[in-house]
């Protein structure tokens, strides 16, 4: 193999005395697509800090580029160095055209004025390479998210990087941009960049990866060549542990067969949810699958009244029920943990205890109005200890959690309203191993104890060590069913397989 | 052995947890004190300066009773600031209001209904506000500006443009009475009583009710909050209402004081003034954050800073001039004192 391009040799970064990253070894080749995996806080994202000069790394390591050592300060450091990022939240301006942003910070002026033509004429060239089907004059706002990530590729191409390090960039993208994105990575591969792909879907990372490196707890845990990328071997790596001890469904998966808790009949927004049915059964684990932008998150939505629907209706044990208000579905006993904690879930500057008690103060106060704080903070102690939050005390503000324990916060709150039906969506993203483990083990209790759960998640492994049942979406459509069953369990092929539409192909 | 290797682990461990509360609790302490380290200084500096005529009875009573109205004003405001709104229309309900409550006061038979009725009129101009806000989802900015003119008109209008006198008017005792506490030591003004009052009302519903842990749910996070089934637009009609009440309140005091309203000069920016206080107090302009104690520190350096200059006799138009720095420079200093306590 030719020389590499990029080498990282004993990198490591401490922040206040605790190590985001020991000691860690990259070596990336010209004209290769290296993914870049680990769980969240696995050190993923100091690494590439480091690399776009954002962080500067702690004395000892080396970073070399194209064998000679280079010091990365600052953002234009790394694009000095011939480094360019795609962040997930795309930096562009909305409000200015393709060339003005590809151009940003390096504008062409002629005698103090901005030469817009000459900065248009000079990416036509790389926008017709990448095969792009808007203009340079384009306004960003009127692109699509695949689109504007061209754009962030462009820009990339434009200033010659050589190492483009890619985070997540199928996050908001529909299944066809994400097919789009992978042909032009290849393409881009053939001319000789290197890419630094991040992402923790493993489909993607069989599509794409030529190599894969595993982060850990700051630590590389290891690399693979292509012939040895295998889903449960790298599971393994970045859990640091066997799978099936990770996992826990102690309950009984024929448990409350037979008395349906939730029915969704036919619901629809007219728009990304079109006509599904489902029916989630007490005592039961039912895991929604679907790539990301098939309706899943949409659905959820929908049935507890955050979205308007044009058609669809509900049935609660068995008796209809009109659901028009997330409050009304949760007095009815339908919880939702929203899959964006920050944005839609937490009261980041309230305390714990608040955060916790939120959806029963009112049935909980005393005349009606007045706050009954003894009976709050004995259920936020009860909380603490049930479900092991981590924090000083339950006065402290959410915000200042791990995203481990913000989470448990937020479903004590649903917990305390003793749901019937619990919506989780995402339940473990952005949750560190450990905490990830224990809400395993709170869903199955919760599940031990009667309540009907579905599991809206994109992590294809959680499904499958934890549901009973799989449903699967795709384009707003229920796509079909999957039941694990003693001879044949759950596996992810018959998932992907009706997720992207491909089994009609293999028959 | 190792036994005793992990019980002198745990006790560490337990000091170090008991310290880390101890450090917190400080920290608290320090952001709950707020500005009031600052109301002390400037106080005590006037003091100096004026050569000892700042902390006399008769002057500390000038001060609360020119603090009064800005502090029911500032209460309210407080409410709509804690949901990340602003209510720019408080000066001119309290205008109206006052035109309201006098106009009321010269008809014989009604007129002891003055004073609920220039109160209930503050309440119906916040509560057109509110719905315009929660139900329109119009921002509380420019509807908030749009009644600041409208109801400024509508002050002008009830008085046929002139000004309303009743040197008779009912209760007038609040206005210029005092509430004597030790008899010919001790007084403090009906309108401080009534402000204090207010704040610890406003206090009971923001830290004692459900209500109030709403207000902060849904300027900490309206999206959370909607999701988390509390009735948003509920609790914005009820800050705008309550500030709109509260205007009413301070116009009563007013015409109290004055037994005059004019619709055109009454209660002129008083909206600034009682946004300073809040922002003073240290509430956070995008809301979720803040206390009504603060708001009360932030209304008194207000008026001790009026109160001070005039004493030291610093002209009225420097005194505009070192009014806005020390806003400015109190809030940078409370922005550095945060940034502090968050950065450990």
């Amino acid at each position: 193999m030719n020389d590499p391009i990029l080498e990282m040799r004993g990198v490591s970064k401490s922040f206040f005395g605790i190590k985001a990253l020991r000691a860690v070894d990259l070596t990336v080749y010209a004209g290769e697509i290296h993914a870049l995996m680990g769980e969240n806080g696995a050190g993923k994202s100091t690494l590439m800090k480091i690399l776009s000069g954002a962080y500067r790394p702690d004395p000892g390591g080396e970073i070399r580029i194209e064998g000679e050592p280079v010091h990365i300060h600052g953002p234009l450091g790394g694009r000095a160095a011939g480094i360019s990022i795609i962040y997930q939240e795309l930096s562009l301006a909305p409000n200015l055209a393709v060339a003005e942003n590809i151009y940003l910070g390096r504008e062409v002026s002629r005698s103090g004025l901005l030469a817009r033509g000459t900065m248009r004429e000079g990416v036509g060239p790389i926008l017709e390479r990448l095969g792009a089907d808007f203009t340079p004059s384009t306004l960003v706002t009127h692109l699509s998210m695949g689109q504007r990530q061209l754009v962030e590729i462009a820009r990339a191409l434009h200033v010659r990087s050589k190492i483009l390090i890619m985070d997540e960039p199928t996050t908001s993208l529909s299944a066809a941009e994400s097919e789009r994105l992978f042909a032009l990575i290849r393409q881009l591969r053939a001319e000789g960049l290197a890419i630094i792909y991040i992402s923790h879907r493993m489909d993607e990372v069989y599509a794409l990866g030529d190599r894969v490196t595993v982060l850990r707890d700051g630590r590389l845990v290891g690399s693979l060549d292509r012939s040895d990328i295998r889903a449960d071997t790298i599971v393994r790596m970045m859990v640091g542990r066997d799978v099936s001890s990770f996992y826990k469904k102690d309950h009984d998966p024929e448990a409350g067969r037979g008395h349906p808790v939730l029915a969704a009949i036919d619901m629809s927004d007219g728009h990304r949810v079109k006509g599904c049915s489902l029916t989630v059964h007490a005592g039961e684990v039912v895991g929604l699958a679907g790539l990301i932008g098939a309706g899943r998150t949409e659905l959820a939505h929908l049935i507890i009244g955050a979205a308007p629907k044009i058609s669809g209706r509900l049935e609660l044990e068995g008796r209809p029920i009109e659901i028009r208000t997330p409050g009304e579905a949760l007095e009815a006993g339908i919880a939702y943990l929203t899959e964006d904690r920050k944005a839609l879930g937490l009261f980041l500057d309230m305390s714990c205890l608040d955060n916790i008690n939120l959806a029963v103060l009112g049935r909980d106060a005393k005349l009606g109005w007045v706050l009954d704080r003894d009976k709050a903070r004995e259920r936020a102690d009860r909380a603490f200890t049930g479900l092991s939050i981590r924090a000083a005390n339950a006065g402290v503000p959410a915000g200042g959690l791990s995203g481990g324990n913000q989470q448990k916060v937020l479903l004590s709150r649903l917990l305390a309203i003793a749901p019937k039906v619990l919506l989780l969506d995402e339940p473990t993203r952005g949750v560190d191993v450990g905490a990830k483990s224990e809400i395993y083990s709170i869903i199955d209790n919760l599940a031990k104890a009667g309540t009907a759960i579905l599991v809206i998640s994109s992590d294809l492994p959680e499904i499958i060590g934890i549901c009973d049942r799989v449903i699967v979406m795709r384009s707003g459509h229920i796509e079909g069913e999957i039941r694990r069953t003693e001879t044949s369990p759950l596996n992810q092929e018959d998932i992907m397989a009706l997720a992207t539409g491909t089994e009609h192909l293999d028959a | 052995m190792p036994d005793e290797g992990t019980a002198k682990a745990v006790t560490a461990n337990g000091l170090a947890a008991a310290q880390e509360t101890k450090r917190q609790r400080v920290r608290l302490l320090i952001r709950a004190a707020g500005m009031l380290p600052v109301l002390l200084l400037l106080c005590a500096g006037f003091h100096f300066l004026s050569d000892g005529r700042f902390f006399t009875g008769q002057n500390l009573g000038i001060v609360l009773q020119q603090a009064a109205v800005n502090t029911v004003l500032a209460a309210g405001m407080t409410f709509v600031i804690l949901t990340g709104g602003i209510d720019l229309s408080v000066g001119s309900i309290l205008a109206a209001s006052a035109m309201a409550g006098l106009t009321l006061s010269k008809l014989p038979e009604l007129g002891a209904l003055w004073l609920p009725a220039s109160v209930l009129t503050g309440l119906g101009f916040g509560l057109v506000n509110g719905a315009l806000i929660a139900l329109l989802r119009l921002p509380p900015f420019i509807v908030t500006l749009g009644s600041l003119t409208a109801v400024r008109g509508l002050a002008r209008l009830l008085g046929a443009d002139t000004t309303v006198f009743n040197p008779s008017i009912p209760y007038a005792f609040i206005g210029n009475g005092s509430l004597t506490l030790i008899p010919g030591v001790v007084s403090i003004p009906w309108l401080s009583v009534i402000a204090l009052l207010v704040i610890l009302v406003s206090w009971l519903v923001l830290r004692r009710t459900v209500l109030g842990v709403h207000i902060y749910a849904v300027g900490g996070n309206e999206s959370a909050a909607r999701l988390a089934g509390i009735k948003v637009w509920a609790v914005l009609i009820f800050v705008y209402g309550v500030s709109g009440l509260f205007a009413g309140l301070g116009g009563a005091m007013q015409a109290a004081r004055l037994y005059a309203a004019n619709g055109l000069q009454l209660g002129q920016s008083y909206e600034l003034d009682a946004i300073t206080a809040v922002i003073l107090g240290g509430t956070s302009f995008v809301g979720g954050i803040g206390s009504i104690w603060g708001t009360l520190v932030g209304a008194l350096i207000i008026a001790v800073l009026s109160n001070g200059l005039i004493l030291v006799g610093v002209s009225d138009i420097w005194q505009y001039v070192i009014k806005g720095l020390v806003i400015i420079g109190a809030v940078a200093l409370d922005r550095y004192r945060l940034q502090g306590s968050a950065r450990t």
